[in-house]
């Protein structure tokens, strides 16, 4: 009995020790997808928000206190954000809020954070309803509005394609999105949607859909989609003997694509938010640091992950004080800051105007190919 | 035309593999008059011992090609069955006594122990399935494509249909399942050790399952731990619409099922292709319970 009499002081001596730590370090609260179907997106991101972190607190932190990362997995499934989030929010009371890259868990997550007047920034949630949730809303990545745009530019000018056919899932806010954006831009720039298809995503046989659009003969497809699901549907196409070009948006950014998909991959296009091989001094700084600590190179989730994170810190610095509001309008003013993605201004509707850059898949490996600007 | 039989290839494909995991469902029922909804879980498991089987294997069959095919699905089923005999002993054995309602849920409590254990021990991240047999297409007709892969889980359906309709109707379990099926206690009378006969009709479905869980891994390399609700929920569809308990019934269930998702899926209505699936066994269920082969059965009150 007295062992535990004794245990249980123990703990509350430890709690007591524990919140007052607490109070010397400002707490941030990050959620991502670790785990499930678009790990590799929040796991890429969290790697570079940690990095960032890290790099801060070794430089002193920010208003002489060390920030301390409090990150929840969402396990890539709907609901699971907004649990995640609430979580962060009432019990480890963190001042602002970082993520996600999926569009339909920050749009989960974006009406909390509004509703509680706590700020948030999505590293690279490119759907334009995101941050029209409201003001306490921002993201480090440009939208849709643009991405759809410069991709039908590219089918355009670049593939020199007429007719394309789209294949979207009709479960991802992102997916839906960034076709509809690039549906118009392609329609305003003359050309034609001759094959429009949905899945679900999660899907394994896509078949179907692929063997409607062959007999459609388009010069090129747009899969607008998560890597798990384009990385299956590039391979039962090429199967198939679809043989024209296939390219998509940022939601193909990932390792594990080329693996899924196999030897049909290559030539492939997708639209991303940074090229590991940019020739910018905070690029190479960065892709050298993530490499030594991790092992592997970066790619564009964990190059916004890093900078979501950046962008965060220096508004608390310019704030003055972790008052939510305060951060909020010090976010709100962030201009011409220079971050590995790119020079960040945040314009009134809270988005990040960047450019963009055109991967192509060559030997298994991403090639940069173009930068675009907006 | 040749992209409606492109597209009656890619149902055919897609109904087949829908075909085997039905097979185990209605084998299950038909012993036991139960549905063991942890069946999808097991062609889980199934396809990851295949992931972590392969590179196990000796050297020499460590190509892609029949033998490293045929090794990896062997050491698939005899596992899967394996485990399906341990669940049975474990979970539904001790309840074979009450009403059915209890054992139903207990099998989804199963269903979710598999799925949740999955994510801990095999993490939840999606894994590629190496490739088991260099998937090309076999026969290019014109623009139809049939890789060997569709053609295995074709052939392989098939042949255990057949195999399983054999232990059935020609052999001496099968005569003792039947019997079991038809009355356990005037079978357990006749001196049939019934435990043992549901242990062995467990083994089958799980195998068959196993087998599932490879084909699938082979024609869709991208597995994780819950990779096996929605096909499970499918299979099931099939073995309900041809009529539940009934070996060729399951199999024209899967194939009935796949190829009118395909040619959903190739509509404009492409977005409502899961919904059909489960239009149909809503319909089925209203107008016809017994299936497209089943018998109609008086039950006695």
């Amino acid at each position: 009995m007295r062992r535990v009499r004794h245990s249980v002081f123990a703990l509350a001596a430890m709690l007591v020790l524990a919140s007052d730590a607490a109070q010397d370090t400002i707490r941030i609260g990050e959620f991502a997808s670790l785990t499930g179907k678009e790990a590799s997106f929040g796991q890429y991101s969290h790697n570079g928000t940690t990095l960032a972190i890290e790099e801060i607190n070794a430089h002193g932190g920010v208003l002489g206190k060390k920030i301390e990362l409090i990150y929840e997995d969402d396990q890539s499934k709907s609901g699971q954000a907004a649990t995640v989030v609430r979580k962060l929010i009432s019990r480890d009371n963190v001042v602002a809020i970082l993520g996600e890259v999926a569009s339909s868990r920050s749009l989960e997550a974006a009406p909390i954070c509004q509703a509680e007047k706590v700020p948030m920034i999505s590293p690279a949630s490119t759907n334009p309803e995101v941050t029209e949730k409201g003001d306490y809303i921002f993201r480090a990545c440009f939208t849709d509005a643009f991405q759809g745009k410069l991709l039908a530019e590219f089918a355009t000018k670049t593939l020199k394609a007429k007719k394309v056919a789209v294949l979207k899932d009709v479960k991802s806010d992102y997916s839906v999105g960034l076709a509809r954006n690039f549906i118009s831009s392609f329609k305003t720039a003359g050309g034609e949607i001759i094959s429009e298809r949905d899945f679900s995503g999660g899907d394994k046989d896509f078949r179907a859909q692929l063997t409607t659009i062959r007999a459609a003969n388009p010069e090129a497809v747009f899969v607008p989609a998560y890597y798990t699901d384009v990385g299956l549907i590039i391979r039962q196409a090429r199967q198939l003997g679809i043989k024209v070009p296939m390219f998509g948006g940022d939601g193909w950014e990932s390792a594990n694509l080329a693996q899924i998909a196999g030897s049909g991959i290559e030539g492939a296009y997708f639209s991303t938010h940074f090229s590991p091989e940019a020739a910018r001094h905070e690029v190479r700084e960065f892709v050298k640091n993530f490499k030594a600590k991790y092992g592997f190179p970066p790619d564009a989730m964990a190059a916004l992950g890093y900078d979501s994170a950046l962008i965060l810190a220096d508004a608390i610095k310019r704030a003055g004080s972790t008052d939510r509001q305060k951060l909020r309008d010090a976010i709100a003013t962030t201009k011409d800051f220079t971050a590995v993605t790119g020079i960040i201004t945040l314009d009134p509707s809270r988005n990040a105007s960047k450019s963009a850059v055109i991967l192509q898949i060559k030997d298994g490996k991403f090639t940069y190919l173009e930068t675009i600007h907006p | 035309m040749s992209e409606f039989l492109q597209q009656l290839i890619n149902g055919l494909s897609l109904g087949a593999i829908f075909a085997l995991i039905a097979l185990g469902y209605t084998m299950v029922y038909g012993v036991l008059r139960f549905i063991n909804f942890a069946h999808g879980d097991v062609f889980m498991i199934g396809a990851f011992i295949g992931f972590y089987v392969v590179p196990k294997l000796p050297a020499s069959l460590q190509r892609p090609g029949f033998g490293e095919f045929a090794t990896v699905m062997l050491v698939a089923m005899i596992l899967c069955a394996a485990l399906g005999m341990l669940i049975e002993r474990l979970a539904y054995r001790p309840l074979r006594d009450r009403p059915k309602l209890i054992v139903l849920i207990t099998a989804i409590g199963v269903s979710l122990f598999l799925e949740y254990s999955g994510q801990l021990i095999f993490g939840a991240n999606p894994k590629y399935f190496p490739e088991l047999i260099a998937d090309q297409p076999i026969a290019e007709l014109g623009t139809l494509s049939l890789t060997i892969n569709q053609a295995l889980v074709l052939s392989s359906t098939l042949l255990l249909l057949v195999a399983l309709r054999f232990i059935v109707m020609n052999t001496k379990i099968g005569t003792a399942m039947r019997a079991v099926s038809n009355n356990p206690q005037a079978a357990a009378l006749m001196g049939i050790h019934v435990s043992r006969v549901i242990s062995f009709t467990f083994g089958i479905g799980s195998a068959l399952a196993g087998a599932g869980g490879v084909l699938y891994a082979m024609n869709y390399p991208s597995i994780e731990p819950l990779m096996g609700i929605m096909p499970g929920l499918k299979a099931f569809v099939a073995a309900v619409l041809g009529g539940i308990g009934n070996l060729p019934g399951a199999a024209l269930g899967g194939f009935v099922l796949g190829i009118t998702e395909t040619f959903v899926g190739a509509s404009s209505a492409s977005n409502y292709r899961d919904a059909i699936a489960f239009a149909i066994l809503i319909a089925i269920l209203l107008f016809k319970p017994s299936g497209i082969l089943g018998k109609t059965e008086v039950e006695k009150v």
